[in-house]
């Protein structure tokens, strides 16, 4: 099987604009959580983009494209450094353009069907990011959107890493976005009761109750790996395994048992051929909703077994609230950079126990990894989505 | 009747300016491809050519003829009389 490389990352959050800015924030003990929600405050499309391709574009793309840019520039690909046809693009989102699809709504309801804009389906259409990365840098490979809810960057990142393994494409652009901080979408998840009511977000803890919701887009350029060492490509980390599993249970609950994500974990450490003992760190879907943390430290422990009591594991959305769609994605890049400078960033807000979610969830301050024999540092990244989706990463320091 | 047409041109040239965010400032001579509208901001810009205008334009209107700025003035002053 051929192997995945990763050699440029880029992240839009609510930390900041850049992938640097995602991982030191973070590391630092950063929150980009605010009033109970966490926007990407620092972002302004028109400093990244041209009137037109704001205007041409949901603010979910704009993220997407942004994010894009930064990865592809990182990556060095200055000029794209393969045939185009063999460099697709896989851009996960859970909802898509959800503010454009609100304001054509109000158009409808107020003006009548004939003020609705031309440009209201392919701005809200969930592949738009997709298109629109593809149409930018001039990728002619395979191109097209995922929809998993919460896991759809996941997803993304391993379709993408299948397209190479299987040879579909020599290098891919993939990652996820989402900008849902709209008035239908806030009412929708509260009318669930999924999002915070205290507008906290601490996975993990006794206390938590409910999601905070965030905004936000990450995507990384993956190669082939004999294809990026010819073409002198600096090498980030590897994609050592990738699985995904479904529930196959319940619209929005995961199984109590974890059972559907623990066998994601066990799935995708086989495709990556490493033992439970092998991880090093756990970047954790951790919503902070009470469901979840529940179910994925009962998943952690079944598949890890007796590591999964030793293994630092925090969850990102502590710094970042939950971005949906985008969250496999940014975690994703985030763990590629953590496990680079082998740290394991805190869980933020962790504080009071919970009976049974024992595990070592880094609280307080980020902490040095622990890697045995001098190897690269490996880890896993977990994403579950509403609907039963589960899709896990493994992925291996440089 | 001078007056109205110029009004019209005005609305048409505003109207692109709209659709092509990035070029302030439109001549007749610019062709469409140079300031990079297609037949998605054709459609919008159909939209508030009917709006302002009363001028109903159909996609099968921006035919192959119609190339630059003057083209589309011209195809609306045309309607609009």
């Amino acid at each position: 099987v051929r192997t995945v490389v990763v050699t440029g990352v880029g992240a839009v959050t609510p930390l900041g604009v850049g992938a640097p800015t995602l991982h030191e924030r973070w590391s630092a003990g950063a929150s980009g959580v605010a009033g109970g929600e966490a926007p990407c405050a620092d972002f302004d499309p028109t400093a990244h983009l041209s009137r037109k391709e704001a205007k041409r574009s949901d603010r979910f793309t704009q993220l997407a494209v942004v994010a894009a840019g930064e990865a592809v520039t990182h990556a060095g690909w200055d000029d794209l450094p393969y045939d185009p046809d063999r460099v697709g693009c896989i851009i996960g989102t859970g909802i898509g353009g959800m503010a454009t699809f609100e304001d054509q709504c109000n158009v409808l309801a107020t003006a009548g069907p004939g003020k609705v804009s031309p440009l209201a389906v392919p701005l809200l259409m969930g592949n738009a990011g997709a298109a629109a990365v593809s149409m930018r840098h001039g990728l002619f490979g395979p191109s097209f959107g995922v929809v998993s809810a919460c896991a759809a960057g996941a997803h993304a990142i391993g379709a993408a890493t299948r397209a190479i393994q299987c040879g579909d494409a020599d290098a891919m652009v993939t990652g996820g976005s989402e900008a849902a901080l709209t008035p239908l979408a806030r009412a929708a998840f509260a009318s669930l009761d999924a999002t915070s009511t205290t507008g906290i977000s601490r996975p993990f803890d006794a206390r938590r109750d409910g999601f905070v919701m965030g905004e936000g887009a990450a995507v990384l350029v993956l190669e082939e790996e004999q294809a990026a060492r010819a073409r002198g490509a600096r090498i980030l980390g590897t994609v050592r395994g990738y699985a995904a599993t479904s529930d196959a249970h319940h619209l929005t609950a995961p199984r109590a048992d974890g059972s559907g994500a623990a066998r994601a974990i066990t799935a995708a450490l086989g495709d990556a051929g490493v033992a439970a003992g092998d991880v090093d760190y756990v970047n954790a879907h951790g919503t902070s909703t009470p469901l979840n943390d529940r179910s994925e430290t009962l998943a952690v422990k079944t598949a890890l077994g007796e590591r999964a009591l030793t293994v630092p594991m925090s969850s990102l959305k502590s710094a970042i609230g939950h971005t949906l769609g985008a969250a496999g994605a940014i975690e994703a890049v985030a763990t590629v950079l953590a496990l680079r400078d082998r740290v394991a960033p805190p869980t933020l807000g962790w504080e009071q126990a919970e009976e049974g979610l024992d595990l070592d969830y880094v609280p307080g301050s980020a902490r040095p990894l622990d890697v045995p024999d001098g190897r690269p540092a490996l880890a896993i990244s977990n994403s579950f989505g509403f609907g039963g989706h589960n899709a896990v990463l493994v992925l291996e320091a440089a | 009747m001078a007056t109205d047409t110029a009004q019209i041109e005005q609305t048409v040239i505003d109207a692109l300016v709209e659709i092509a965010p990035d070029h302030d400032e439109l001549t007749r001579e610019m062709s469409l491809e140079e300031i990079d509208v297609d037949s998605l901001d054709l459609a919008e810009f159909g939209q508030i050519v009917e709006e302002k205008l009363g001028v109903v334009l159909k996609g099968s209107d921006f035919s192959e003829s119609i190339t630059t700025v003057g083209d589309v003035v011209d195809l609306v002053v045309a309607r609009a009389a």
